[in-house]
């Protein structure tokens, strides 16, 4: 019996304290008729050893094939060093900091996290985190209707360059309350967003408006026009930036005259795995005059009864354990490990660590588009600047093309068709700093071959 | 252990870099009204220097691989190592949630057994595994059972039934669910008020929420006639699992009559809690409520593993992450479930309960107040200090703040909230005897010290990184981000 302690003699002398004559009269309170019998379902105990090696065969099973998708997860190199902290259990197993005195190590590193959030999206404040990029724009429409008191429309426009599935996700969890949100055409053309698609919307009552920077297929914004437009129009502005992508563009907290209101994204590019799709981080960050209205976790400073700084849980009045049916949010925990990692990632990399990562995925992902566009049947679908993604469009099914690469290791990117059909057969593709020129030619490679054989 | 650890940025000096993880330098193309002009102000120190600083701030923690941790409702039972080293196998790490099924096959196995244990231990008909979170988990049961609603036509029934002992997620879901919260009294002995719950009850009730063993820590001995009433009402069951560590093996909330139930790994199923996070909440519906359920979702036809999604359930309630939920979250799980095995999963429960009722005996013994004396301890039990308070002026939160200074973590305070200056102390099943007549130790001895200088345990702790925190400044002078003195940020 795993993870167990107790001896017989233990039970024993238990029960006698207790004064119960078995651990089975420890639960008379439950009526016999609910009691489970035997859960068969459930197949006998693996010990260590077994399940170590149950795992790494699995593991083995789906290999680690070449990386060419980002579509909202990137493949990025993490210093040792990250992990090895991030592991210790005096992080992995510690909890919610509730006694702040116990909890200065987390805390403490929170409010770094806040701090460098802020400076890296050019905002006055952050929170401690949320589930992860997709749930964290639903949070942010929430909060700008929360925020926006003149506005009582709660739409929310958001242009078809959106991430879609941050949009379905968004749809999900705002479906209760009163928010909608009109999907904004982008240009088939360009793959981008014309700020002219907003003049139809002028002198309407828009509560927020979208911009994600760079968009879904990697490519830049007009975000200065987008900003302008919608503080004209009386609209607040939340961006959906990748953190990475900071390192190089101007922060949301310039865009524009004014600046943007709510930034939100996914923190994985900063440290954390791929993983198979998670555990990552969301992050948020506003202006000061809107923290209250801000969901999640937020750490603030402050001093002890002997006057030196601490760190503690802050402006929980906001939060569910408070305010149960009038609380901003639902959430309780925050992703603390991840944010571990982003912090400690952030500290090692510095500014230009994280710049020289973006550069080279950029220039990595530009390789990636000359060397494939040179096989016939693959062209470059939009010409502008883009970051480390972009689209490809094939003279046929994208689908079995990716599964055939599939059987050569390569994981070749996302097909782009269910989400954008008027793109035709057009491939989302990506290369970060770790794919090296020689990876880029074995795709180009086995690319060629397929195309050349059909 | 370190005391102090001044903030990174004042390890900063311009120039400084860990160049051995830089790759080479290249120019970016970047459009000039789009470049970031000034670099952010993100720290300047070498590896070392990172490395040190995080240990070292590390080091300022308590967590349960260095103290016990008795924290009610949160289960810190021993987070085995085995599943955080297996849930980051190369080939489990590296993939990209986004790969082809025939590249995934592995991955999917283990998600899919997943479900099928879960829906085991729970008496339910289908798992989801993508809520991120126990709150994610609630608002994917709540947003089922409006949907199930909607889909009969019943668009009237809008009110969610909450008992007032019940976690503060539970309404706040409901509300971010679009529904009205009724909240019904418990009774003096744990149980809910019968009589309150029909007069709740109507054509509106969409349905209830419901944790049992109870915040309160005890079994709710009615549930059956609950399910009864709430269905012939024409309502819904939910039901919270944070204390499925209670129940584990004993009973399952289907064959109680629940419709919808969430778990959340990170307690019962013993994932990390990494300083408040990634948790898990993983959903399981009954019969009505497969067809709403959250996706993706693992499947098995033939040999092959798929993902289904909006194409196989048109009726979802949809996506509540970007890509499947915490799927190294899930692995853990996955890991422990099976190191368990059928014989460990009714074990769980059996000495969960055995230490909860040991510690409860023992504090009684030693003159404490339990808040329901005649009842059983589920996996947990609350201790009211009310008379100390009362008596002698020293609380529950005094009495947390010494216990950190004997080595302990707190248990949970102040909530639930029904009981005054309350401890919901929960020990897990992972706790030997000696550490908790350790604790009942450090309990007296604090209890003396309240007797003859309660100035004393007021003042607590004296021990640790820092005294007590001023709250009231924390939230009135804002300081949320670091400023450097001389320049603005």
């Amino acid at each position: 019996m795993p993870f167990i302690p107790h001896t017989e003699a233990d039970v024993r002398e238990m029960l006698a304290t207790i004064g119960a004559p078995s651990i089975e009269a420890l639960f008379e309170e439950i009526p016999a008729e609910l009691r489970t019998r035997e859960l068969t379902g459930i197949p006998p105990a693996l010990n260590e050893m077994e399940i170590a090696r149950l795992m790494h065969e699995r593991a083995q099973q789906d290999g680690t094939p070449l990386n060419f998708i980002g579509a909202g997860a990137y493949d990025h190199h993490i210093p040792s060093a990250v992990w090895a902290i991030v592991t210790r259990g005096e992080f992995y197993s510690a909890y919610t900091p509730y006694q702040a005195e116990a909890s200065q190590g987390t805390l403490q590193l929170l409010y770094e996290y806040q701090t460098m959030m802020t400076r890296l999206t050019g905002m006055q404040v952050s929170n401690a985190s949320l589930y992860d990029g997709a749930s964290a724009l639903a949070e942010a429409a929430l909060m700008a209707v929360r925020a926006h008191r003149r506005s009582k429309s709660a739409r929310i426009l958001v242009p078809a360059t959106v991430n879609p599935t941050y949009r379905q996700v968004a749809h999900t969890i705002t479906e209760g309350q009163r928010l909608s949100f009109d999907v904004v055409p982008y240009e088939p053309a360009l793959g981008t967003f014309d700020p002219k698609r907003l003049a139809q919307y002028e002198g309407q009552d828009i509560t927020a408006v979208v911009i994600q920077q760079p968009n879904f297929f990697g490519l830049f914004e007009d975000v200065d026009a987008i900003t302008d437009w919608a503080h004209a129009n009386g609209a607040l502005v939340i961006a959906v930036v990748n953190p990475l992508s900071l390192a190089l563009l101007k922060p949301p907290g310039e865009w524009g005259t004014k600046g943007v209101d709510i930034v939100v994204g996914d923190g994985q590019p900063l440290g954390v795995p791929l993983s198979s799709g998670g555990p990552y981080f969301g992050f948020m960050t506003t202006r000061m005059e809107h923290v209250r209205q801000m969901p999640g976790r937020i750490i603030g400073r402050t001093v002890d009864l002997d006057g030196k700084p601490g760190y503690t849980l802050t402006l929980q009045a906001r939060e569910q354990h408070i305010r149960r049916s009038k609380a901003t949010s639902n959430i309780c925990t925050n992703q603390g490990l991840l944010v571990t990692a982003a912090t400690i990632y952030m500290s090692i990399m510095g500014a230009e660590g994280l710049e020289r990562v973006a550069a080279t995925s950029q220039q990595q992902t530009t390789a990636l588009v000359e060397a494939l566009t040179r096989i016939p049947g693959v062209t470059l679908a939009f010409d502008g600047l883009r970051f480390h993604e972009a689209v490809l469009r094939l003279d046929r099914p994208v689908a079995p093309l990716l599964a055939a690469l599939a059987e050569r290791g390569i994981v070749g990117g996302y097909d782009l068709s269910r989400h954008y059909p008027e793109l035709g057969h057009a491939l989302l593709v990506c290369a970060t700093e770790k794919r090296t020129d020689e990876d880029i030619a074995r795709y180009a490679g086995a690319l060629a071959e397929l195309l050349k054989s059909a | 252990m370190a005391m102090h650890e001044p903030l990174i940025f004042t390890h900063s000096r311009a120039g400084r870099r860990a160049a051995g993880q830089y790759p080479r330098e290249v120019e970016a193309k970047v459009p000039e009204h789009l470049r970031r002009k000034r670099p952010a102000a993100l720290p300047e120190v070498s590896e070392l220097q990172a490395v040190r600083h995080f240990t070292r701030l590390s080091q300022l923690n308590f967590s349960i691989d260095t103290h016990f941790y008795p924290l009610g409702s949160c289960t810190m039972k021993y987070n085995p190592r085995a599943c955080n080293e297996l849930a980051m196998l190369p080939g489990f790490l590296a993939r990209h949630p986004l790969a082809p099924e025939n590249l995934s096959q592995g991955f999917l196995a283990c998600l899919y057994e997943l479900q099928e244990m879960l829906k085991e231990v729970t008496g339910m008909k289908g798992v989801s595994l993508t809520p991120m979170a126990g709150a994610q988990g609630e608002f994917a049961g709540v947003a089922m059972i409006r949907a199930y609603h909607r889909a009969r036509g019943d668009h009237e029934r809008t009110e969610i039934i909450v008992p007032d002992a019940a976690h503060g997620t539970n309404p706040a879901t409901a509300t971010m669910c679009g529904c009205t919260v009724i909240e019904i009294p418990s009774l003096p002995n744990g149980d809910i008020d019968l009589d309150a719950l029909k007069q709740a009850l109507g054509p509106k009730t969409a349905g209830i929420m419901l944790t049992n063993p109870s915040t309160l820590g005890v079994f709710e001995r009615n549930i059956r006639e609950v399910a009864r009433l709430v269905h012939e009402a024409g309502g819904l069951l939910y039901y919270d699992g944070a204390n499925l560590n209670a129940i584990l093996g004993k009973v399952r909330p289907g064959d109680m009559g629940f419709d919808v139930i969430h778990m959340n790994l990170h307690k019962t199923f013993s994932t990390p809690h990494g300083g408040g996070g990634p948790g898990s909440g993983a959903v399981g519906v009954g019969e009505r409520l497969l067809p709403f359920l959250p996706v993706p979702i693992a499947a098995k036809e033939g040999e092959r593993y798929r993902w289904l999604d909006e194409r196989d359930l048109p009726q979802t309630i949809g996506r509540l992450s970007a890509f499947m939920g915490n799927a190294g979250v899930l692995l853990r799980a996955y890991v422990y479930m099976r190191m368990l095995g059928r014989e460990g999963m009714h074990r769980v429960a059996d000495f969960a309960a055995l230490n909860a009722n040991y510690l409860l005996a023992r504090l009684r013994a030693e003159g404490f107040d339990a808040a329901y004396p005649e009842r059983r301890a589920s996996h947990e039990f609350i201790i009211t200090l009310k008379r100390q308070a009362k008596e002698l002026g020293v609380n529950a939160m005094d009495f947390a703040k010494r216990l950190l200074d004997y080595g302990f973590h707190a248990p949970t305070t102040y909530f639930p909230l029904l009981v005054p200056e309350c401890l919901l102390i929960e020990p897990t099943e992972t706790e030997a005897k000696e550490d908790l007549d350790a604790f009942v130790a450090a309990m007296v001895a604090i209890q003396r010290e309240a007797e003859q200088d309660a100035a004393k345990v007021k003042g607590a702790p004296y021990t640790l990184p820092v005294r007590r925190l001023d709250d009231v400044r924390a939230a009135k002078q804002l300081d949320l981000a670091y400023v450097e003195p001389e320049q603005g940020a």
